[in-house]
């Protein structure tokens, strides 16, 4: 049951994927891209990870897609009618892709992965999958999550800085 | 959900590496600059894909406190990048990256 879940989640993924770098639109880019992000939620859910799963579908779908949304809005070009869309050579580039995925697949291939412990002890010791993410977080990731939040900070005053910049007053 | 009737953690995996070489194909295949930064958002979705599957293979949540870190440089790089890719449309009015030749040498 659980296997059917994950190949139809899984070929959902792997459809959204191809349809990022298949579509000519970017608008239809940045949907298919969320087509990608939801079915992956659903993978965190398989893979015990509730609080992920929720954070993708707030963050990702609800948030980073959507200032993809307005970044495609505010720019609005019509060039993309007639001119190709891949490069020159791309075939190329195609097969290096290709060749990527099988060198490292046959190492997947030839891994000898151990049988999964699961989540459930973890679990089941904090109460819950938030409780014991945030136990993890804050007491032993403490100083990144601080640095991070100034990185948020340093990002936020760039893009309004870059926002502005060639604008003529 | 306990241990005996999970998926094969294989699978998974390579279903992370699919999505990776399909953000990797992306990069460098695509002209659009908004394509190239959704191509980099899909590889990122793989690597925290990654940290979720060996965070329940290990039977701890180490690899989903990483996941969210992933997440908000995620975040942060998109609108940066954004940012970025609005401000080259203003100067060069195009979307285009070969057209951005003016370090070519």
């Amino acid at each position: 049951m659980l296997e059917v879940f994950f190949l139809i989640l899984a070929f959902l993924a792997l459809l959204g994927g191809v349809g990022v770098i298949a579509f000519r639109q970017p608008i239809h880019c940045a949907i298919s891209l969320l087509l990608t992000l939801l079915s992956l939620a659903g993978i965190y859910l398989i893979f015990s990870a509730e609080f992920i799963a929720a954070a993708q579908i707030v963050i990702y779908a609800g948030g980073i897609l959507i200032i993809f949304l307005f970044a495609i809005m505010f720019v609005s070009v019509r060039e993309a009618e007639k001119k190709k869309k891949y490069i020159p050579g791309w075939l190329l580039f195609l097969f290096f892709g290709v060749l990527l995925f099988l060198n490292l697949g046959i190492f997947i291939r030839s891994t000898i992965f151990e049988k999964g412990k699961g989540l459930g002890d973890t679990i089941l010791n904090f109460g819950g999958n938030t409780e014991a993410i945030s136990h993890t977080l804050y007491n032993y990731y403490l100083i990144p999550f601080e640095v991070v939040s100034l990185f948020l900070l340093v990002a936020m005053v760039g893009a309004i800085l870059m926002g502005g910049w060639g604008v003529k007053k | 959900m306990g241990g005996e009737e999970m998926i094969p953690v294989s699978w998974a995996i390579f279903l992370s590496l699919a999505l990776f070489t399909l953000g990797v194909i992306g990069v460098m295949i695509r002209k659009n600059l908004i394509i190239l930064l959704l191509s980099l958002e899909l590889m990122l979705n793989a690597v925290n894909l990654n940290f979720v599957i060996f965070s329940h293979t290990h039977g701890n949540t180490l690899g989903q406190v990483f996941s969210i870190f992933v997440m908000t440089i995620a975040a942060g790089e998109a609108a940066i990048g954004l940012g970025i890719i609005i401000a080259v449309f203003r100067i060069k009015k195009t979307m285009d990256a070969d057209t951005l030749k003016e370090m070519e040498g």
